[in-house]
């Protein structure tokens, strides 16, 4: 490798190192492809992502299009068998994997932006303000979270912004205990006092001073939620509350298929396998990243 | 004593206040036919001002009275969901007697062999548990253990309420097992961190310079202190487990209040699920204080403190 040559610009980052240069996020985030759980969960989640995405341009036949009768084992023109009305297993699997991905996505970003917010305003507030939405979020926490969806789409039915929401209204408590447990450790820094003392408004010490300081804890537990959202989201769907028949979604699937599972197991295995693979990886992600984070160096194995 | 009073709220204003009209959803199509909609507003008391609704509703509440049934007409709440209590607190019950002792195990050992090839793959194993959904392992369980592989256990937990619960545990066995395994890598991996904290501290090293057995330390002389640490992760689990038995008691057509829940919800039998949701979430606050009380009685310096 040449020697790069070093800018005047680049020398003063030497001497005077800022550390938001390289956020902290990144340099956990190298630290954390160097385990094996970290590689093992990031290949797993790309394969079953693509299989997501690109599955449905895959399939060889269309998810509501039927191919034969209901419940045949796996043939060689349906490679995974028939499901419970005769639809193509192979095919709905290679198109089911959309819904749940982007529902997860969508439902954790909820509760992270929701639960981030409320933790800032919470630690940086203080008084009864903190007060207030500890309470609120205790309310929350005190639903097992299917039970809170549920409750919800009881009255409102099925739908999916409401779905959305609501997991990532229970995702909300753990999100912003941590949020405010950070904020209130930064708030005392210099900096922030010193930010402060410049007169520079609340929000844009929370959003400029306080928030990357607490970007990686956040990270993991973006992973842990998305793990969790996904078996709600899923969950919903196999209890009959998310999407609705003929949708091709794996955890309707599950539902659909699981009174056949005697007479073609593969109708149910098949997206059973997919969403138990998929959760796996993001948990291996999640927990890889908060290694690092926690700086525990590489296991004695390779694992 | 407040959670449970706000908790009251949002399960009396996501059923009775939400701008969809619950009679409407109710009847569906029917709602066209306006006295049918009209008797069934002045039925759940829909026509009066909302506050006295919910005053009126928690008192009746209070005092154990949930209302009836409206898919099942003329029944009491109480008196459908009551036997189903029972069979969810004793499926809880078993769930816990095997994932709280197996946990305590696992925990141990692991911390007193750490980062050996069975404290990593044990690590790798719970990793994988506590991602999976409950319905995956209960049906991965099914297909092994019911349907396809072997069939040594009954995939479908019909339960007899007319023979006592203790002579039909075969039944429990899969919901059970499925409920530990969500269970125990939580529980399992607070008690190693705790125990390696502890077989850190210096009364450990005193007691193994003492020359007592690496068994003796760990069991008589650790585990004990490593325990209280953990008792607000079972508690947090115990009332994890009154949420999980909702997919698992319907993957396995378990009648306790989970699958009664989804009936609820499919049937819009709203005093149900009032009733339901409003029980789950007791439990769980009820367990989060017995949790705080029990930390403070487990361990001296706190109970000191107290005096």
């Amino acid at each position: 490798m040449s020697t790069p040559s070093v800018t005047p610009d680049e020398l003063l980052t030497v001497v005077t190192p800022d550390e938001r240069r390289v956020p902290q996020w990144v340099t956990t985030a190298r630290e954390a492809w160097r385990l094996g759980r970290t590689k093992t969960g990031v290949i797993i989640c790309v394969v079953v992502v693509a299989i997501a995405v690109f599955g449905p341009y895959a399939a060889p036949y269309s998810p509501t299009e039927f191919v034969g009768p209901p419940f045949q084992m796996p043939s060689a023109t349906a490679w995974l068998g028939t499901d419970y009305i005769g639809h193509d297993v192979l095919s709905r699997v290679l198109c089911g994997g959309r819904s749940v991905i982007v529902l997860s996505l969508a439902a954790t970003v909820v509760g992270l932006v929701l639960g981030v917010t409320l933790g800032l305003v919470a630690g940086y507030a203080r008084r009864w303000v903190d007060e207030a939405i500890m309470r609120l979020l205790d309310v929350v926490l005190a639903f097992p979270a299917l039970v809170l969806a549920l409750l919800f789409v009881s009255i409102l039915g099925p739908q999916l912004w409401l779905i959305v929401l609501m997991v990532g209204i229970s995702h909300m408590p753990r999100i912003a205990r941590l949020t405010r447990a950070a904020t209130l450790e930064v708030v005392q820094r210099d900096f922030v006092r010193a930010a402060e003392a410049l007169g520079v408004s609340r929000s844009r010490i929370l959003r400029a001073e306080v928030l990357p300081n607490i970007s990686s804890p956040l990270l993991v537990e973006f992973g842990l939620r998305l793990t969790y959202s996904i078996a709600l989201i899923a969950g919903l769907s196999f209890l009959g509350f998310g999407l609705q028949p003929p949708a091709a979604d794996w955890g309707l699937m599950i539902n659909e298929n699981r009174i056949g599972v005697v007479v073609q197991p593969w109708a149910v295995v098949a997206p059973v396998f997919m969403i138990g693979v998929l959760t796996i990886a993001t948990n291996l992600m999640a927990d890889g990243y908060g290694r690092a984070l926690v700086g525990i160096e590489r296991d004695t194995s390779s694992a | 004593m407040l959670t449970l009073f706000l908790v009251s709220v949002v399960v009396f204003a996501a059923t009775q206040a939400l701008p969809g009209d619950a009679a409407r959803s109710i009847l569906g199509r029917e709602a066209a036919n306006k006295a049918a909609y009209e008797a069934l507003r002045e039925k759940l008391g829909l026509d009066r001002p909302i506050t006295t609704q919910y005053a009126t509703w928690l008192a009746d509440v209070s005092s154990g009275d949930f209302g009836e049934s409206l898919a099942q007409e003329g029944r009491s709440v109480t008196s459908l969901i009551g036997n189903r209590v029972l069979n969810s607190a004793f499926l809880v019950l078993v769930a816990a007697l095997i994932s709280i002792p197996l946990s305590i195990l696992i925990g141990a050992f692991t911390a007193a062999r750490r980062d050996s090839k069975f404290d990593v793959s044990v690590n790798l194993g719970n990793i994988a548990f506590a991602a999976l959904p409950e319905f995956v392992t209960g049906i991965v369980l099914v297909v092994l253990f019911a349907t396809t592989v072997v069939q040594w256990l009954p995939a479908v937990s019909r339960i007899d309420s007319d023979v006592p619960l203790e002579s039909q545990l075969t039944l429990f066995i899969l919901p059970a097992i499925t409920l530990s395994l969500a269970v125990i890598p939580y529980v399992s991996r607070m008690l190693r961190a705790s125990t390696i904290e502890v077989l850190e501290s210096e009364y450990v090293t005193m007691a193994r310079l003492k020359g007592l057995s690496g068994g003796v330390v760990l069991w008589r002389h650790s585990l004990p202190n490593a325990i209280g640490p953990t008792i607000q992760v079972i508690a947090l689990n115990l009332a994890w487990l009154a949420g999980g038995i909702v997919t698992v008691e319907y993957l396995f057509g378990f009648p306790g209040i989970g699958a009664a829940l989804i009936d609820a919800v499919a049937n819009r039998d709203v005093p149900v699920i009032q009733a339901i949701c409003l029980l789950l979430a007791a439990v769980y606050v009820i367990l989060n204080l017995t949790a705080d009380i029990l930390t403070i009685l487990i361990n001296p310096r706190l109970r000191t403190g107290l005096r």
